[in-house]
């Protein structure tokens, strides 16, 4: 299973020139700022862009080799591509979008398949509806589905979620979660939202002014000092994998272990043992060199300060080695001066637990087998 | 109710603009997807030909018809001598003429329909494994319906009424080219014949008030066929 994809093409003040591969099942977050190529990358493999130079190849079959003068059109290369605008065709009922590519494909899903998808993505009682009676979420559910349905080796995704409001995009991201959990195809994911990415992602590729930034899991790509003009200035913030723990219900808290500590977090819809991956916003850290006592925070975590950067305005990032866990907070260069932070230097993180909510904890699904 | 005469020619008249607009309908699909598309060469070539007969004089369309298509034109005897096709003092050439005339109305509402359709649909049964042929046909066409039904309703209205053109190219034959129009001219040109053509003008309003309603029912349908 693998996606290979090399590109040129005329695009922005500097070009774009990337390559990258996805060989795995499952998310993977293509992320950058506007402008940095996302989505010119994506219509290039898709085809519905022509670059000037470039190699794609799907499970060994080759879309695309400009050397080679090879070039598939985008009907022959057997990717689902789900719009931003969804674009649904307005004359057919949600059924018939949904059997369209699915009459098409050479080597089709099976009926049990298709009830599987309508059951998984809550559309059953939508197939005979226009798309023009859908809400926004509703129809990119349709548009996810009618993409899946025609078996195809990979998924572009050019952001999914960016055209709805934030209750729709609440309402549709337990769906793309299962869909990831279930799928046995790399799905490219165009956004450049950092909380979608953070969520819904294993692996990311950071693109930069046209050219590929950074690649890799996505809580060593947050964690890296160096992108966090890239990954968000103000949502930016390390990824830690966890475990969920014990419940609390009493207090309606939740524990979440990870190599390094433990977080307490308000009460996680998840059964004990569940994969959870979280977000913590460099922002919401602070730190101390000794443990406070009488504290309202929840959270102190013992750690060593791994990195150092300073912003040009007041801020300086501190990454932090909290056991092979990597944190970041985000303080003052004034404390930084006043604390005497300084890489090795034990100190203590200090995160309430009210400021990972819900938006910022994801499931993970089953670890993939090796 | 209706004398013959008037029967005839009304029925005539129903004949020849439905095989008209029909006749043409293919044709008019064709030009305005062409004309549709993005600048291409000849562009402006076609355009001016296909909506030439907006501007030109009805009287001068039947008397190039004619020179073309007479039987001892070149053209017009090729197709006697070849096909047995005779247009001439036929309704089939009153058709001909009435088709060539509201050609520019079918085009224009068909084009204007093609060119609402958002190309990125088109893109997205492209990803979908639709190939050309097979997106013109499950998407374009279906989503054009509305302009097309409204093209060809706005033809079909002005071949009732066209005069000019069917007289010169295929004379006022009755039963065979004489229209409503040409048997009201012709009641008129004809000594005590106001009652006659009174009556025929009665006929030409009723009919033109029927297909008006009919016409918005049909619209109303495919709107909520294509859309809603």
């Amino acid at each position: 299973m693998s996606l290979e994809v090399a590109l040129r093409h005329d695009f922005g003040p500097f070009g774009l020139d990337i390559a990258f591969s996805v060989d795995r099942p499952g998310i993977t977050a293509l992320f950058g700022p506007s402008g940095s190529g996302k989505s010119t990358t994506i219509s290039a493999i898709a085809g519905l862009l022509r670059p000037a130079a470039g190699r794609i190849v799907v499970n060994g079959r080759v879309l695309l080799d400009t050397e080679r003068g090879i070039v598939l059109p985008p009907r022959r290369r057997r990717l689902g591509y789900v719009f931003q605008d969804a674009r649904l065709f307005p004359h057919l009922s949600v059924r018939s979008n949904l059997l369209f590519g699915w009459r098409r494909a050479g080597r089709p899903a099976s009926r049990a398949e298709i009830d599987h998808l309508v059951e998984l993505l809550g559309i059953g009682a939508l197939l005979e509806r226009r798309p023009g009676m859908l809400s926004g979420g509703e129809r990119q559910r349709v548009a996810l589905g009618r993409a899946l349905l025609t078996a195809p080796e990979a998924v572009l995704l050019d952001e999914p979620l960016s055209a709805l409001d934030h209750a729709r995009k609440q309402e549709i991201m337990p769906y793309l979660e299962r869909l990831r959990d279930e799928a046995r195809m790399p799905m490219l994911y165009v956004s450049h939202a950092i909380d979608e990415v953070t969520r819904l992602a294993d692996h990311m590729i950071l693109l930069d002014g046209g050219r590929v930034a950074a690649a890799g899991a996505v809580s060593d790509v947050m964690a890296r000092l160096d992108l966090f003009p890239l990954t968000g200035r103000f949502e930016a913030g390390a990824v830690l994998e966890t475990v969920v723990g014990r419940h609390d219900a009493a207090d309606a808290l939740s524990e979440l272990e990870f190599a390094g500590g433990r977080l307490v977090v308000p009460l996680v819809d998840a059964p004990p043992g569940a994969r959870v991956r979280a977000r913590v916003r460099a922002r919401d850290v602070m730190l101390a060199l000794h443990e406070p006592r009488d504290i309202s925070a929840n959270n102190i975590l013992v750690a060593e300060v791994a990195g150092i950067r300073l912003d040009e305005g007041a801020f300086a990032d501190v990454q932090l080695a909290c056991g092979t866990t990597r944190l970041v907070a985000r303080v003052t260069r004034r404390s930084v001066e006043r604390l005497g932070l300084c890489p090795g230097l034990p100190i203590v993180a200090i995160i309430k637990a009210v400021t990972v909510d819900r938006r910022s904890l994801s499931p993970m699904g089953e670890p993939p087998a090796a | 109710m209706l004398t013959p005469a008037e029967l005839e020619a009304l029925l005539l008249s129903l004949k020849i603009s439905s095989v008209a607009v029909l006749g043409a309908l293919p044709f008019a699909v064709a030009a305005a997807a062409l004309l549709a598309r993005p600048a291409f060469r000849g562009k402006l070539v076609l355009d001016g030909l296909v909506h030439l007969p907006l501007v030109l004089p009805p009287v001068v369309m039947g008397y190039l018809l004619l020179i073309a298509l007479g039987t001892r034109a070149p053209l017009g005897g090729w197709l006697l001598d070849t096909f047995g096709i005779r247009f001439m003092f036929s309704w089939s050439g009153a058709a001909l003429a009435a088709a060539i005339v509201t050609f520019p109305f079918q085009v224009r509402a068909i084009r204007l329909a093609l060119e609402a359709i958002d190309p990125g649909l088109s893109a997205a049964a492209e990803t979908l494994g639709a190939g050309p042929v097979d997106r013109f046909f499950t998407i374009v066409l279906p989503l054009a319906l509305p302009g097309i039904v409204a093209g060809a309703i706005t033809a079909f209205a002005a071949s009732l009424g066209e005069f000019g053109a069917i007289i010169t190219f295929v004379s006022n034959v009755p039963g065979e080219t004489r229209t409503l129009p040409l048997a009201i001219y012709t009641a008129i040109q004809t000594p005590g014949g106001e009652a006659a053509a009174a009556r025929l003008v009665v006929i030409s309003i009723l009919l033109a008030l029927a297909g008006l309603m009919l016409s918005e029912i049909l619209a109303r349908r495919v709107r909520r066929l294509t859309h809603r």
